[in-house]
């Protein structure tokens, strides 16, 4: 179905449409607004703590509340927001850049995103049945299993739900970009983007099992009266916090270097430069990765594991400033002499750096673990890692959405508005957390609900909350900025941004099946040398012959549907045994469609030859 | 083209990695064992740290006995053999021993599994061990009952793939499928090597 029979269709067959697809562009952008909306819903949770700790002494928000908005604050964040944007740009971006059709499982992929979703809606539900979460975002034991009523139970059951999507998503890009990427490509010309995506995804895979296993050690201790976590009973509480930094710290990366993958799509696309450096940028991405594995433990530099582990941590993270260290002056020589281009995409890149070099340096300072056990707990790390998670992966984010706006819907966002919405969210970020490092170090600790007066922290108190409210504003002008470029803005080209790579060669948005013809790769950023020593057009790898394609399945959504319900059940079975029977339900419903799954014969559709002569040049513009 | 699929004449020497969507399907099933293997080492490094607080309870070397847990052991290693055997007979288009050996791997399988609950319940109502009694007994159930429950998914995922294609032979469509279950029986089989080595053998001598 191409775009125009999809704008005619009614309401009814394009919600069937979104609920049934299996076609990577289109779960990219559920993805992406599945995780924008849980952004707006974070961002309105931190505008909440900001407003509470606006003065001394304020009792805005109870103290309860308070906790659980700082705990679904971090949680949403993280787990709903950062991610699911990223891995939507990477359904958009990558099976494009690498010359795929589409991803390896595309019914997977679909399975990934409502499990997100539903997961992401499963942690939420908690807000209207008696409380959210309340332990922090890291629900340390024993706080974690002491806390009363289910608020704990929905954040390990609906995060439970999320990582199996997510652990799916990331086996689905492994699996593509290994066996799928066109003629030519190979994985030394890969973009930098598609790289990221693929290391990120080994990240996912190693990392999230870990959190798997804390998840339900947690649900077994609240809910069936385990003693994984209760000294009483011989539990040892800091095994929550090994399995959930094991997770934890990959995780980080696992948002930052798809970050570091945009923005070194963004910079030779604004400076019309190849990127600096290139095989050293895939080192250095490697290269953290593997480190970002052995480090878990300097989140735990205050929990007593003795001089000689802490020593072997701290050092282990320093090292890694080294390939970021990499990262950054190949940016900086990419840029050097190149014809910069200042849009929207490009300021987010260039805010990007200095801000997150603060974050990085500040890493280090955290790094020492003697120095650390003064930061440790205060607003010093709050700051820290907000430079790093906003300064880098939320830039990136935005950087993202803009840059690649037209392949999802055909338009190119309204420059002028982005200008505006990047000034007020770059200074409302820096005007936010510059000052809680002051307050980090004049020992205003984290998570507590009220300040006293005549500490010294009333002014840069009051400047983070006057900073909170440009980011809001920031963010308002962008969803005004798209709703009013879907409606007014022109349709725009293949190519508007004089693009680099292989997504730029297929009209905006591209056609169903991506490719007609997959094109011949013939060096690392392939359309380039198409527009320098070519003609402009990617040379077909294949002659013109039938398309293979996935059949759409409602099974995805069924599925995660049953899992929730199952979950509900779970979290409720303790009250009452009754809610067993919806646990069972749900169970039949999740076990049922994936038998179901096994038992239908699946093997797609081909688009045939002659449909595909009618529908003209699709490959480029 | 979709026909061919699902011929079970002509098929190839790998039938399983024959087609694009089978080499994914092989490969994208190891990465699936490579983050499995974390999930199990985490349960590992919990049962490890905990092993020793049983507090009034049992303790280990008092509770496990060998005799039975190394039948177990040498009952899932044959069933491993046997998948192989089906395998085997897969590559040569021989439905008919295919699905004989299959059958045999899920008979020796349920066995195991039976065995496991008779273990499980024989624990419980003899030394008082269950789910809830210390820490060590929760770290127990939790790394052997994962273990338990991948094995009983995998029997039901065996016995719908042996029923769905009972009648229709192999082709490039099922193979693959026949052929990442049995690599999912290999794992779980590698897994319980560990186990009987980390749990029993170093909770009875160590």
């Amino acid at each position: 179905m191409s775009t125009t029979a999809t704008k005619k269709a009614g309401f009814g067959s394009v919600l069937w449409d979104y609920l049934t697809t299996v076609d990577h562009k289109k779960i990219g952008i559920l993805y992406v607004f599945g995780g924008f909306f849980f952004f707006i819903l974070g961002g309105l949770e931190a505008m909440l703590v900001r407003i509470q700790l606006v003065q001394p002494d304020n009792d805005f928000v109870s103290a309860q509340f308070y906790n659980e908005l700082m705990t679904m604050h971090g949680t949403t964040m993280i787990f709903l927001a950062a991610m699911p944007l990223l891995i939507g740009l990477m359904n958009v971006a990558m099976p494009l850049q690498i010359g795929a059709r589409d991803v390896a499982f595309p019914f997977v992929n679909a399975l990934g995103f409502w499990l997100f979703l539903l997961g992401g809606i499963v942690v939420n539900i908690s807000w209207f049945t008696g409380g959210a979460p309340d332990a922090g975002w890291t629900a340390y034991a024993p706080l974690s299993i002491f806390s009363e009523g289910h608020g704990l139970d929905y954040y390990s059951i609906g995060l439970q739900i999320t990582g199996f999507g997510t652990l799916m998503g990331g086996i689905n890009f492994l699996a593509t970009v290994i066996t799928m990427r066109a003629p030519g490509m190979t994985m030394m010309r890969m973009p930098l983007f598609s790289w990221t995506t693929f290391i990120a995804s080994i990240l996912i895979l190693f990392a999230f099992p870990a959190l798997t296993v804390g998840l339900f050690l947690l649900t077994f201790d609240r809910l069936f009266g385990a003693n994984f976590f209760d000294p009483s009973m011989g539990g040892n509480v800091v095994i929550w916090e090994h399995l959930f930094w094991i997770f934890g710290h990959p995780e980080v990366y696992i948002l930052i270097l798809p970050a570091f993958g945009i923005f070194s799509e963004v910079i030779p696309t604004f400076s019309k430069k190849r990127l600096f450096g290139y095989s050293s940028m895939v080192f250095a991405t490697v290269l953290i990765a593997f480190l970002g594995f052995m480090v878990w433990a300097h989140h735990m530099f205050t929990v007593g594991l003795g001089p000689i582990a802490n020593s072997i941590f701290a050092i282990a993270t320093m090292a890694i400033a080294v390939p970021t260290g990499i990262k950054i002056f190949n940016w900086l020589f990419t840029m050097w002499g190149g014809t910069i281009r200042f849009t929207s995409p490009m300021l987010f890149a260039l805010g990007f750096i200095p801000s997150f070099t603060i974050g990085g340096m500040t890493g280090v300072m955290l790094g020492a673990a003697a120095a650390d056990f003064q930061y440790h707990d205060t607003y010093f790390v709050i700051a820290h890692f907000h430079y790093v998670i906003v300064g880098g992966t939320v830039f990136g984010i935005f950087a993202g959405i803009i840059y690649w706006w037209p392949k999802m819907f055909g338009k190119v966002l309204n420059e002028k508005l982005n200008h505006w919405f990047f000034w007020l969210f770059f200074i409302g970020f820096h005007l936010t957390f510059f000052v809680q490092h002051f307050l980090g170090l004049m020992g205003m600790p984290r998570r507590y609900w009220v300040f006293l007066e005549g500490q010294g922290l009333d002014l840069f108190n009051l400047i983070s909350t006057i900073g909170a409210f440009f980011m809001a504003a920031g963010t308002i002008l962008f969803i005004i900025n798209m709703i009013y470029t879907q409606a007014k803005a022109p349709q725009a080209s293949g190519d508007p941004w004089d693009g680099r790579t292989l997504e730029w060669a297929v009209s905006s948005p591209p056609p169903y099946y991506n490719f007609k013809q997959l094109p011949l790769v013939r060096g690392l950023d392939p359309l380039w040398i198409e527009k320098t020593e070519g003609n402009g057009k990617m040379q077909p790898a294949e002659p013109l012959d039938d398309i293979h394609m996935p059949n759409s399945s409602i099974l995805p959504f069924v599925m995660s549907l049953g899992l929730s319900i199952a979950g509900i059940g779970i979290i409720y079975q303790v009250d009452n045994p009754m809610w067993w029977i919806v646990a069972v339900i749900g169970f039949v419903i999740f076990f049922g469609s994936m038998a179901v799954r096994s038992l239908k014969d699946d093997l797609g559709y081909h688009i045939p030859k002659e449909e595909l002569e009618k529908e003209g040049d699709g490959s480029n513009g | 083209m979709a026909n061919d699929l699902l011929k079970s004449t002509n098929l190839p020497q790998d039938p399983e990695r024959a087609t694009l969507e089978g080499k994914n399907k092989f490969l994208g099933f190891w990465f699936f064992l490579g983050g499995e293997t974390v999930l199990f080492a985490s349960l590992f490094g919990t049962y490890l740290a905990l092993k020793n607080s049983h507090l009034d309870g049992v303790p280990a070397n008092e509770l496990f006995g060998l005799g039975l847990v190394f039948a177990m052991t040498m009952i899932l290693l044959t069933s491993s053999l046997t998948s192989v055997y089906a395998m085997y007979h897969m590559k040569n288009n021989d439905a008919k021993k295919m699905n004989l050996w299959l059958i045999i791997t899920v008979l020796l399988g349920l066995s195991f599994l039976g065995l496991e609950i008779y273990e499980f319940q024989h624990y419980v109502r003899d030394y008082g061990h269950g789910f809830t009694t210390s820490a060590f007994s929760s770290a127990f159930y939790a790394l052997v009952g994962f273990h338990g429950a991948h094995v009983a998914f995998g029997l039901g995922w065996f016995i719908l793939l042996i029923v769905r294609n009972w009648k229709r032979g192999i082709n490039l469509y099922n193979a693959p499928k026949f052929y990442i279950v049995s690599l999912y029986w290999h794992f779980i089989d590698v897994v319980w090597v560990f186990i009987f080595t980390v749990v029993y053998l170093m909770g009875v001598v160590g």
